[in-house]
């Protein structure tokens, strides 16, 4: 994913309409939500909220962009809304205020009947427990979103066939779901976001219940989607090294709340407070920071060391600063930025070993 | 060794409190410390009935009536005279009546009762039993199809063909009013709550009526004869129906609704390609429970002069000719296990449909499948998936086998409709084979046997129903019907208070108005004494069995499809063994409850003893528990709840079955609710006595719910 991490920072700061545009979102929980909106018990934190009120604060006040073909993480721990905010965009759960702009249009503000063609045919989603209809065949699930709105069935056929190629289930369409393995079945479930041929995709923890060695190669899978049909992406998850695996860009949420938004580096290297520090402390940082985190100002003569690009990831800068005797060159771009030398990049090697 | 759990019943006059206390979980499931309270109930109640001995008790003797009932025999009088011109009683009533009475005599004519002016029916028994055994074969598989075979013979070979026919005639027609009324309810149900709201209560009042209640009322706007049986049968078949549809539609997992939704479902493509299709097997377990249901109503509806074979049954104990009886009970068991394997088998394969077809048979049946399946057309097969060996049938290719299948059935029918032979069922005169296995044969097989067994048996079980009767029932039945009223109202609103807490004590006393105002104060408590007794027993055994299944698998396996077994016994059905072994008594309709109440109450306590966690048990385990500290300190007490839920159900069986035993010599209400049909100024009495026995139901019901809410965790 190093390859569009770049690219994916520079989509989202250039010109044109977001693929997805979120501004001012809430849910509170509770049949009197839309009355508290306004008031300043809304400002009141989730505990004493409920408390006082016996409203639950699910999302509060959250906005963010979203570029097209961008990968964009949510992650927090359980509780902290995520699922809440990732069915707010689709409006499995309504929203109590705020807007969801999908490449422009609002859905938010969309009559039951244009929710209804938006779902099928521009937003689609993954479930952590896959969802899949246990007496429809793989191929039928998989074109069971073309079948709702009301394709013919060789064209939906042939393309669920397609879709299940795709996703590496040759052979195994006319088998029944709960005749496969976990991972399996979630490919299942990719199949079908894939097949009705979305703007964008969202995964609700797609391998939470997947066991490691699966979800490796689920994780792999997705990467190789995204580069082969390059479809924005909303991807929900609670486990760190999966958002900095897979994200372009990560937004971190506690208690409903966004607590940073950011690159992966940018959050491992300048953790927004203390719990986005203690969340990623275990994560080894020469993976995940560029050179940019750990240069130094090019003070008085930069030498003549090899140039090196300062969104590189360390570890991967790391052989040929190490193999250079002296300071290397940063730059961004043409311009020089920096230097980096040896005792830099140990210290980030090092650090990590101690933490 | 759990028999020594039990403590046997103490007389219950002296000790009722204590013995509660010594066993808090067989009884009531009550607290230590509600044990002074109750005992304090107990002495007031001694003394008031030491002071007051058979004063107030307000006894009716049987042939008396009161004002009430005499109102309601005016009711009668009124609707018999004035119903036809009535809105709703010639209107509404009659029309609903005439709809059924003219589906069932068109049914009867196709296969039961001579359609004039052929001197047999339509078809033939032949054409029957070979279109019985197409449909058995088409949803349920061979194995069903055998057993639907050899009922359906049976039912000629006894010579009851045209009363068995009439039995499956009215519990299919109830069955097919329940799927038409209940499915859309049910889904109605499942998807707005707030018909769920104003539905649900009325099914609990209608499930916790015992049949023999729905009799009077539905007779008073009916009339008797086959009409209330078939409405009958439709009433009490439809809670069932309902209900487990509901459950069906809304234990589909949210993931999977949210997931459908997310792919832009309108609710009514959620319903058809979702809900319904996930919700099949369930939905017909719903079939299976509502036509049990109505199969046992069937039977019972021969009291008000309904057809099939209850009628042969009722007419048998009424001469006690255990032979003739046991002939049509043995068809009725027979019957309802028919219809429960054959609808048991199509829910277990609509969870399978269109998955493994032919191929699942094995060995020779493999390749045989193999060979024909290679033969059907392109669109009658399909790859199955990876890892399956054989092709599979397609959806289309099964009804493409079932209709090939229809073709020599058809032409059975039509044979049936042309020789004698083939459309009246021969007797032993036409076949004198038949003369070793048939109707009278079994019947005098049957006599001889009871009459031998009771031979050797009768010194025991005489003295067993004596000592039973003379040291238990009778003293309980003394200190209930011989209490002045008041003191048993307010013992009885003790009971509820100190077990529930306020809120049964309203329904208790709303209860006690109903029961007072019916005039049958005395023989409701009779009524209790002995569905007192009796749930006691049931609980004792319960506990005794359901200990021995939930500990041990093997037990459990040896037990379960027993229980099973009698679960699919229709309650009218009890009465012959408990008559031919103990005579006509209260004794009998006891001992005919017990055996009813038994087999759902032990597995709840079964399952309850296997659902106590297996980390607890490991850890009492290493404490150094013996196995009796391990069932009376970890196991019973952690599955007080299965417990408490045991003894509600338990309740409501046996009052239901100690009622309809008011036919073998229970007396008491039921016997008043069946004279009620029989004699023509005692209609009022019949109909107040079923008012009782729901009120009664009612009052037992809430109180042991609030007490399993207050006790149960």
């Amino acid at each position: 994913m190093t390859a569009t991490q770049s690219g994916a920072v520079e989509k989202t700061t250039s010109e044109g309409t977001p693929a997805l545009h979120v501004e001012g979102l809430w849910k509170i929980f509770g049949p009197k939500g839309d009355k508290i909106i306004n008031t300043p018990d809304a400002q009141l934190s989730r505990k004493d909220l409920q408390a006082k009120t016996g409203h639950v604060v699910g999302i509060r006040d959250v906005g963010f962009d979203v570029a097209p073909g961008e990968v964009f993480v949510v992650m927090g721990l359980s509780g902290s809304g995520k699922s809440t905010l990732v069915r707010l965009l689709t409006r499995l759960i309504e929203p109590t205020a705020g807007t969801v702009e999908l490449y422009g249009e609002d859905i938010t503000a969309m009559s039951d009947s244009a929710l209804l063609d938006t779902r099928r045919k521009k937003v689609s989603m993954v479930f952590q427990h896959f969802g899949l209809l246990p007496h429809r065949k793989v191929v039928d699930n998989v074109a069971f979103g073309l079948e709702v709105r009301g394709e013919k069935k060789g064209e939906r056929r042939n393309r669920a066939q397609e879709m299940v190629d795709l996703v590496g289930l040759s052979g195994y369409e006319n088998n029944y779901p709960d005749q496969l393995s976990g991972g399996m079945q979630q490919r299942v479930g990719l199949a079908r976001a894939l097949a009705a041929n979305p703007d964008v995709m969202m995964f609700d923890e797609p391998f939470s219940a997947l066991d490691p060695l699966i979800r490796r190669d689920m994780q792999n899978e997705v990467i190789r989607l995204h580069e082969e049909v390059g479809k924005t992406m909303v991807f929900i998850t609670h486990d760190l090294a999966e958002a900095l695996k897979l994200g372009d860009r990560i937004l971190i949420m506690r208690d409903g709340e966004i607590v940073q938004i950011g690159t992966p580096d940018e959050v491992v290297g300048a953790p927004a407070d203390e719990y986005v520090r203690d969340f990623t402390s275990d994560v080894p940082k020469s993976h995940v920071l560029t050179l940019k985190w750990v240069m130094r100002a090019p003070d008085g003569d930069p030498g003549d060391g090899p140039v090196l690009q300062s969104n590189q990831i360390v570890r991967d800068a790391a052989r040929i600063v190490l193999d250079h005797d002296g300071p290397c060159r940063v730059a961004d771009g043409d311009k020089l930025v920096g230097v980096v030398d040896d005792m830099d990049i140990l210290r980030v090697v090092v650090a990590e070993d101690e933490g | 060794m759990s028999t020594a759990t039990a403590p046997p019943p103490a007389p219950p006059d002296r000790t009722a409190s204590a013995s509660k206390e010594e066993q808090p979980y067989v009884e009531l499931g009550k607290k230590r410390h509600t044990g002074a309270k109750l005992a304090g109930i107990g002495i007031f109640w001694l003394v008031m009935w030491l002071v007051f001995h058979n004063q107030m008790t307000r006894a009716l003797g049987l042939q008396d009536t009161t004002p009430f009932h005499e109102w309601l025999n005016g009711i009668r009088d009124w609707v018999q005279l004035h119903g036809p011109d009535n809105w709703f009683f010639g209107g509404v009533l009659g029309f609903i009546g005439d709809f059924f009475n003219a589906v069932f005599e068109f049914l009867q004519k196709l296969v039961s009762i001579p359609a004039f002016p052929r001197p047999v029916p339509e078809i033939g028994w032949l054409g029957v039993v070979a279109l019985a055994t197409w449909v058995g074969w088409a949803v349920a598989g061979l194995r069903s199809t055998i057993l639907v075979v050899v009922t359906m013979l049976l039912f000629g070979v006894f010579g009851l063909w045209q009363d068995s026919i009439d039995l499956l005639l009215v519990t299919i027609i109830a069955v097919v009013f329940c799927f038409v009324v209940g499915l859309p309810t049910g889904i109605l149900m499942a998807r707005s709550r707030a018909t769920s709201a104003v539905v649900t209560p009325v099914l609990d009042i209608m499930q916790t009526m015992p049949p023999f209640a729905y009799l009077a009322p539905v007779a008073l706007g009916f009339g008797i004869g086959p009409t209330t049986a078939i409405v009958l049968t439709c009433i009490y078949a439809l809670p069932p129906m309902i209900r487990i549809t509901e459950h069906g539609i809304r234990g589909v997992p949210d993931t999977t609704i949210e997931a459908a939704r997310s792919l832009g479902l309108t609710r009514g493509q959620m319903l058809r390609q979702v809900q319904l299709p996930m919700a099949r097997r369930t939905i017909v377990v719903g079939i299976n429970q509502s036509m049990m249901a109505a199969l046992s109503m069937a039977t019972i509806a021969a009291l008000v002069n309904g057809p099939g074979l209850g009628k042969d049954v009722n007419a048998a104990l009424q001469i006690q000719n255990i032979g003739a009886a046991s002939v049509a009970g043995i068809l009725i068991v027979l019957t309802a296990i028919m219809l429960d394997r054959t609808t048991t088998a199509a829910s277990e394969r609509s969870e399978s449909m269109g998955r493994s077809g032919v191929a699942s048979v094995s060995g020779p049946g493999v390749m045989l499948a193999g060979v024909v399946l290679e033969r059907l057309p392109r669109w009658a097969t399909e790859e199955a998936g990876k890892g399956v060996r054989q092709p599979r049938l397609t959806s289309a290719g099964r009804w493409l086998v079932r209709g090939l299948w229809l073709i020599p059935t058809l032409v059975l029918v039509y044979f049936s409709r042309q020789q004698l032979i083939l459309a009246q069922f021969p007797t032993r005169d036409d076949w004198p084979f038949l003369k070793y296995i048939d109707g009278k044969t079994v019947t005098k097989l049957v006599n001889d046997f009871s009459n031998w067994f009771i031979d050797k048996v009768d010194t025991f079980t005489l003295a067993l129903k004596n000592d039973l009767t003379n040291w238990l029932i009778n003293p309980l039945q003394n200190l209930l019907a011989e209490s002045p009223w008041w003191t048993m109202a307010l013992v009885l609103l003790a009971f509820a208070y100190v077990l529930g807490g306020w809120r049964p004590v309203v329904t208790t006393l709303v209860c006690e108005a109903i029961i007072f105002g019916t005039g049958l104060w005395n023989d409701t408590m009779i009524t209790l004494t002995m569905t007192i007794f009796a749930t006691v027993l049931v609980m004792l055994t319960a506990v005794v069995l359901g200990v021995a299944m939930g500990r041990n698998r093997r037990a459990d396996t040896a037990i379960r499809p027993i229980l099973d077994a009698f679960q699919t016994i229709p309650p009218f059905v009890y009465l012959i063994p408990a008559l031919a072994l103990f005579g006509a008594s209260r004794f009998t309709a006891i001992i005919a409850a017990v055996a009813y109440a038994v087999p759902i109450a032990t597995k709840l306590v079964a399952d309850g003893i296997r659902g106590v966690s297996p980390t607890t048990v490991e850890a009492a385990r290493a404490n150094g528990s013996t196995k009796w500290q391990m069932i009376t300190k970890v196991q019973l007490p952690m599955s007080r709840n299965a417990l408490v839920l045991a003894t509600n159900q338990g309740l409501l069986y046996v009052l239901s079955m100690v009622v309809i035993g008011g036919l073998v010599g229970g007396g008491s209400l039921g016997y008043i609710v069946v004279s009620g049909f029989s004699q023509d100024q005692l209609f009022g009495k019949g109909l107040a006595a079923g008012i009782a026995i729901t009120a009664l139901g009612v009052m037992l019901d809430r109180i042991a719910r609030y007490a399993a809410e207050r006790y149960g965790r």
